[in-house]
């Protein structure tokens, strides 16, 4: 069999993902040799990851053959809807009224994120190009999804751990934000760490996966090195004003209108 | 005919329900100007639920809390909150030194720094000298530490001062030097004192004015002196007898 070239980068038919399929099959080997039990997951992991990813090359292309602007719209909407309700399930106490701020949050620190990235940085031409803006949201919106679960995570067992101090504060007459300062402080610096480390890192410890797909699709790498950078700071904007605006909104929660610690946190 | 005195807190049939459970059971309660006022009576009584009514971390279920004659929910949050002054039966100390501590509080008074007295002379009414102004809160004893509390509620120039047994983790002696710091407090500052104790001598000593709890019920209230001496109320005598046998 010949591998045909397009754009310069080889084509993978459905043969070669057989042969690639090998890999899992060690994988499963080594697993069931060290009675890791996880022969059946590693099954429907990869079965899994075959029909979403062929499902979202589908999708994609759809997107990217009729480049509607709303249908665009639409797909960032579904990916920010899945990435919220992510971040829900990783809450211990997670119900309905907490899923309206994790998603509020997302909506304007990813929105915010995508909306400078595509007007101000790479103005983009039309505006809703798919090529770039699907691909910029998932990250966008991965990062971000982190970001607030870390953030709503922290200031839960911050405000349990320093209800006491809370406390304090309020009986000397602080406001609730006043009197929470502290447990936002903890919990924004535990929400960013992971943006400041992957700044740090980057490039050293592992080839980000977009510059790794650009310079397999045949750019140069100096231009996937600046993209990469964009979006190294992207990432970082992106989380801290979802995390903040996730934290000041959720800190709110914890307090009832008579600026009194609720006693149980209403969720 | 003279008027009776405005009491500082006046309380008309107040309930209290929390995590489903009756805490307190329609009280009715003036508590005096200018006393110090004891709430006793045994573990699980209200005492603490009903002193948190009284600069508003709670809210009554039901019933009306009056502070010097308006209704308490009316007074602006904060103000009350300055005050009527809250120290914790467990004193937490905020980050960094006691005089961040003083400043913080400071701070939050109403005027910022204007009318807040001096940081080293709320110290002393607290019973601490000024070289623990630079002293880091978090390494204090205990005893130390609830009087950088009190310190702390003092630089809000309070009019009340709500006390929850504020002896109960320190030894007998260093309880007892608070006491007086208390006692000179209420005699020099003028200010009423509402303190929750389960330490009958302390009710004894310290207040002018004392008030038996029992499940979430007032069974006595009046002058510590008329109330041990010659209670009226049966449980009153139980309550003084069988605590007074205890070590």
């Amino acid at each position: 069999m010949t591998h045909a070239a397009s754009n310069g980068l080889i084509d993978l038919t459905w043969f070669d993902l057989v042969l690639a399929f090998a890999l899992v099959l060690v994988a499963i080997a080594l697993s069931s040799w060290q009675r890791l039990g996880l022969f059946r997951g590693f099954l429907i992991g990869a079965a899994r990851a075959v029909v979403q990813l062929v499902a979202v090359g589908y999708v994609l292309a759809f997107l990217f053959a009729t480049r509607r602007w709303y249908l665009v719209v639409v797909a960032l909407l579904v990916m920010l809807l899945v990435a919220t309700k992510t971040a829900m399930d990783r809450q211990r106490s997670s119900r309905g009224s907490l899923f309206g701020i994790t998603g509020l949050a997302m909506l304007v620190g990813t929105g915010l994120t995508l909306a400078y990235v595509d007007g101000v940085v790479l103005r983009l031409h039309p505006w809703y190009d798919p090529q770039y803006v699907i691909p910029l949201f998932g990250m966008i919106v991965g990062n971000a999804m982190n970001g607030a679960a870390l953030a709503a995570e922290r200031l839960t067992s911050e405000m349990e751990l320093r209800r006491g101090e809370v406390e304090a504060y309020l009986a000397l007459g602080a406001s609730p934000a006043r009197a929470a300062a502290e447990p936002v402080r903890r919990s924004l610096i535990a929400a960013l760490i992971p943006a400041v480390n992957g700044l740090m890192v980057v490039g050293l410890v592992a080839l980000p996966g977009m510059m790794t797909g650009q310079i397999l699709a045949g750019s140069s790498p100096n231009l996937a090195v600046r993209y990469q950078i964009m979006v190294a700071f992207m990432l970082a904007g992106a989380v801290a004003v979802t995390s903040t605006a996730m934290v000041l909104w959720y800190r709110r929660r914890f307090f009832n209108s008579a600026e009194q610690l609720a006693t149980r946190i209403e969720v | 005919m003279p008027s009776a005195p405005i009491p500082a807190f006046r309380l008309r049939g107040v309930e209290q329900q929390r995590a489903g459970r009756r805490t307190l059971c329609g009280v009715d309660l003036d508590l005096p100007r200018r006393e110090v006022i004891a709430l006793v009576g045994p573990s699980g009584a209200g005492k603490t639920s009903l002193l948190r009514l009284l600069n508003r971390l709670d809210d009554p279920t039901s019933g009306s809390v009056t502070f010097e004659e308006a209704p308490i929910d009316g007074v602006p949050i904060r103000e009350l909150r300055r005050r009527v002054g809250f120290v914790f039966q467990t004193p937490v100390m905020f980050a960094g030194t006691v005089l961040d501590n003083l400043a913080t509080a400071r701070a939050l008074s109403a005027n910022g720094d204007m009318h807040a007295p001096p940081e080293a002379e709320v110290l002393r009414l607290a019973g601490l000298d000024e070289s623990f102004l630079n002293r880091e809160a978090e390494r204090l004893s205990g005893g130390e530490r609830q009087r950088v509390s009190l310190a702390r509620t003092l630089m809000t120039s309070p009019q009340v001062l709500l006390l929850d047994e504020p002896t109960s983790a320190l030894d007998p002696e260093v309880a007892e030097q608070l006491m007086a710091t208390v006692r000179e407090l209420a005699g020099n500052a003028s200010v009423t004192i509402v303190m929750v104790t389960h330490r009958l001598a302390e009710a004894r000593q310290a207040s002018t004015h004392t008030v038996l709890l029992e499940a979430g019920k007032v069974i006595e209230a009046g002058p510590t002196a008329t109330l041990f001496a010659s209670p009226r109320h049966a449980r009153t005598r139980e309550y003084l007898l069988g605590r007074e046998k205890l070590p």
